[in-house]
C-alpha cells in the first residue's frame, strides 16, 4: 500500500468520527440503533404477536385460526376450573420457590460477603456459579433419579420408616428452589458488597444488637438486592415446563401452553400472558414496598 | 489503657501502650498512616480485641464488652450514616434502639441537630447534604446518646481546608459544651495542635510522647516528634543530639550577633519565598543542614534566587536547642 492510500484510508475514517463529533444524539443513536432494532423487533414484536393471536379463535372442526376479535379464550381461562388450579399452583409454588430461596440465599450471600476471606469468597462465587455451567437437563434428570420411588432419597429415609416426597409438587418446588438458588445469592451477595462496612459498625456502635442492626440496617438496606433476586426466581418458576414434566404429573401454566400451541393458539396466548400479568403485578407491589427506592 | 497490643498475623499495629486519658478532656491521637493509632481507637471502641492488655473505661474493665453496650460512640472518617433514613432517624438511632420514647427522642434529637447547627434538617436524606453538613450529623448522632467517651476517626479527613478549620473550631466549642471526653485521630500536626488538650504521638505501633501541645512542639522529647511535628532540624553537636525549631534560629546580619546567642557559619543551600515567610536551608560548616523561616516584615528580597550558594551566619540561644533521643531505637523491634 503506497502512503497516499494509508492518508486516504485514514482521512475516511476521520471524516466519519468528524461527522460525529459535537453531535451527542448522533452518537447515542449510532451506539443503540443495532441493540434497539432487536428489542423492538424481536421482543416487543413477539409480544404484540402474543397479545393479537390471544384474541383470536380456533374452529373446533377445520382447527383453522378464525383472525376476528373474541374473547373466548380468556372466558376458557377464568370459567374451566382446571385452568384456574393450574394458575394457581404454579403461582403458588413459584412464591414458595422465592421465599425459600431468599431464606437459604441470605446467609450464604451475608458469609460471602460480610465474612469470609478474600480467598474463601472467591471459591464460594464459583462453587454458586459452577451449576449454572453444567446442563439444566442433566440436572433435572439427577434430581429424578434420586426422587423416584427407588431412589437415593427414600432408601436414605427408609431406615427411618419415612418415605421421600417422590414425584409431585413437592419435587417440583424442590428442585425449582435448587435450580434458581443462584439467582437468589448472586444478587443479594452483590447488594450486600455495597452496603459499608462502616454501616454496621456505626450501628453497633450506637448501641444496636447485632439482631437489631440486621433488622434496622442490613435488611432494609440490601431489601432491593432481595426482590431483584425475587423477580429471576419468581418469573423462571412461572415459565418453566420441563422440570413439572420430569418429576411430576401436575400441570403448569408452562405445560399447558406447550400443549395448546400447536392446537390452540389463541388459548397459549392467553395463557403465556398470565405469567406477564402476574410479574406486572408482582413489579408493581416491589415498587410500592419501596424495593427500587435506593437504586 | 494498660500495655495494650494488637497484632494481625505477623504484623503488630499496637506494640504495647500505656495511656491514661482524663475524663473531659480533648485527646488527639497523632501519628502517621498505619502508625496504630486508628487501631488504638478502634479498641476502645470494641471493634477489635486486643491481643494483650486492658482497656479501662471509667475504672471497669471493658475486655470482651462488645461495641453496643460500651458508654462510647464513634465519629467514623466516612461518617456512616444510614442511607434509608432522614437526618433525625439518624440522629435518633441511638436512642431508638436504647427504648427511649418517642417524644423525647425528638426533642432530643432536634437539640442535637440545633448544637451542631443544623436545625430544621431533620427531614432530608443524608445523600441530600454536602460534606460538611453531613459531618454534623454523624456527630449529632454520637452525642445525642452522651457517651462517656467519643471517638474520632479523621473526621474532617473529606473536607476542603476552608471547611476543615471552621469545624475544628466548632468541634472544640462543641466538646467544651457538652463535657464529653473527646479522643480525636488524626495524622494532620495542625489539627491535633490547634484543638487538644493533650496530644499522643505514634509511631510504628508506640506512643513516643503524651503532652500539651506546647511541651510537645517546644520540647519535642524524640527525633520523630521533632520531624513530624513541625520541621525536625536535628544537628549533632559533640554527641548530643538535639533540635532547634526554624522560626527560632536568626539569619546574623553583618555577623553581629546579640548576646548570648549561639552562632555558627554555613551556606544558604535553598531558599523558598512562600508569602508571610522566606524559608532558608542552611547547610552548617559544622555538619547537618537546618531549615529557618523568616518573617517577610520588610520586604523581602525580590531576587531570592541569587541568595542561593550565600555564606551565611546563623544563630539560636542556646535553650532553645532541645536534646532528643534518637527515634529510631524506641522499644523493641516494632516493623
Amino acid at each position: 500500500m503506497t502512503t497516499e492510500a494509508v492518508a486516504e484510508k485514514r482521512s475516511v475514517g476521520r471524516r466519519l468520527a468528524g461527522l460525529f463529533h459535537g453531535r451527542p444524539r448522533l452518537q447515542v443513536g449510532a451506539l443503540l440503533a443495532g441493540p434497539l432494532g432487536w428489542l423492538v423487533i424481536g421482543y416487543l414484536g413477539s409480544l404484540a404477536l402474543l397479545l393479537v393471536a390471544a384474541f383470536w379463535t380456533v374452529s373446533p372442526l377445520s382447527g383453522e385460526l378464525d383472525k376476528t376479535l373474541s374473547f373466548e379464550s380468556f372466558e376458557i381461562l377464568f370459567d374451566e376450573p382446571v385452568y384456574r388450579d393450574i394458575v394457581v399452583r404454579t403461582v403458588t409454588i413459584a412464591a414458595l420457590v422465592t421465599v425459600t430461596d431468599a431464606v437459604i440465599a441470605f446467609p450464604i450471600a451475608f458469609y460471602m460477603a460480610k465474612i469470609a476471606s478474600r480467598r474463601m469468597k472467591a471459591i464460594l462465587v464459583v462453587a454458586v456459579l459452577l451449576p449454572l455451567w453444567s446442563s439444566y437437563l442433566v440436572k433435572v434428570l439427577s434430581w429424578r433419579t434420586m426422587l423416584s420411588a427407588d431412589g437415593i432419597i427414600n432408601w436414605a429415609l427408609e431406615p427411618f420408616g419415612l418415605t421421600g416426597p417422590e414425584f409431585g409438587n413437592t419435587a417440583v418446588w424442590l428442585v425449582m428452589s435448587y435450580l434458581w438458588l443462584p439467582f437468589m445469592i448472586l444478587p443479594i451477595y452483590a447488594g450486600l458488597e455495597r452496603i459499608p462496612n462502616s454501616l454496621i459498625s456505626a450501628s453497633e456502635d450506637l448501641g444496636a444488637s447485632p439482631l437489631t442492626t440486621f433488622r434496622r440496617v442490613i435488611l432494609p438496606l440490601s431489601f432491593p438486592a432481595v426482590v431483584a433476586g425475587s423477580i429471576f426466581t419468581f418469573s423462571l418458576t412461572l415459565g418453566d415446563y420441563i422440570t413439572p414434566r420430569l418429576v411430576s404429573n401436575n400441570q403448569f401454566i408452562g405445560n399447558v401452553i406447550y400443549n395448546n400451541i400447536s392446537t390452540n393458539l389463541p388459548l397459549a396466548s392467553a395463557l403465556a400472558l398470565v405469567p406477564i400479568v402476574v410479574m406486572i403485578a408482582y413489579l408493581l407491589v416491589a415498587r410500592k414496598l419501596g424495593a427500587f427506592e435506593h437504586i | 489503657m494498660a500495655d495494650l497490643t494488637k497484632h494481625y498475623g505477623e504484623v503488630v499495629a499496637v506494640a504495647g501502650i500505656d495511656l491514661e486519658i482524663r475524663q473531659g478532656e480533648f485527646f488527639t491521637m497523632l501519628g502517621p498512616s498505619g502508625s496504630g493509632k486508628t487501631t488504638t481507637l478502634r479498641m476502645i471502641a470494641g471493634f477489635e480485641d486486643p491481643s494483650s492488655g486492658t482497656v479501662e473505661l471509667a475504672g471497669r474493665n471493658v475486655g470482651g464488652i462488645p461495641p453496643y453496650d460500651r458508654a462510647v460512640n464513634t465519629v467514623f472518617q466516612d461518617y456512616a450514616l444510614f442511607p434509608h433514613m432522614t437526618v433525625s432517624e439518624n440522629v435518633a438511632y441511638g436512642l431508638r434502639v436504647a427504648g427511649v420514647a418517642k417524644g423525647e427522642r425528638a426533642r432530643r434529637g432536634e437539640e442535637a441537630l440545633e448544637m451542631v447547627r443544623l436545625p430544621g434538617y431533620g427531614d432530608r436524606k443524608p445523600a441530600e447534604l454536602s460534606g460538611g453538613q453531613r459531618q454534623r450529623v454523624a456527630l449529632a448522632r454520637a452525642i445525642v446518646n452522651r457517651p462517656k467517651v467519643l471517638l474520632l476517626d479523621e473526621p474532617l479527613g473529606a473536607l476542603d481546608l476552608k471547611l476543615r478549620e471552621q469545624m475544628q473550631a466548632e468541634l472544640k466549642s462543641i466538646q467544651g459544651e457538652v463535657g464529653i471526653t473527646f479522643v480525636y485521630v488524626t495524622h494532620d500536626q495542625d489539627e491535633a495542635l490547634t484543638m487538644s488538650d493533650r496530644i499522643a504521638v505514634f509511631n510504628e505501633g508506640v506512643i513516643e510522647q503524651v503532652s500539651s501541645p506546647f511541651k510537645l512542639y517546644e520540647e519535642p522529647a524524640t527525633e520523630f516528634v521533632a520531624g513530624f511535628v513541625g520541621v525536625s532540624n536535628v544537628l549533632e553537636r559533640d554527641g548530643a543530639r538535639f533540635t532547634i525549631r526554624p522560626e527560632k534560629i536568626q539569619l546574623v546580619e553583618n555577623g553581629a550577633a546579640p548576646d548570648g546567642v549561639h552562632t555558627e557559619r554555613g551556606r544558604i543551600a535553598e531558599i523558598a519565598y512562600v508569602g508571610m515567610v522566606t524559608r532558608y536551608t542552611v547547610s552548617l560548616d559544622a555538619g547537618g543542614k537546618v531549615e529557618l523561616i523568616r518573617q517577610n516584615t520588610e520586604s523581602a528580597a525580590e531576587d531570592v534566587g541569587s541568595m542561593r550558594g550565600k555564606e551565611v551566619v546563623v544563630g539560636w540561644r542556646p535553650e532553645h536547642a532541645v536534646a532528643v533521643r534518637d527515634g529510631t531505637t524506641n522499644e523493641e523491634g516494632s516493623p
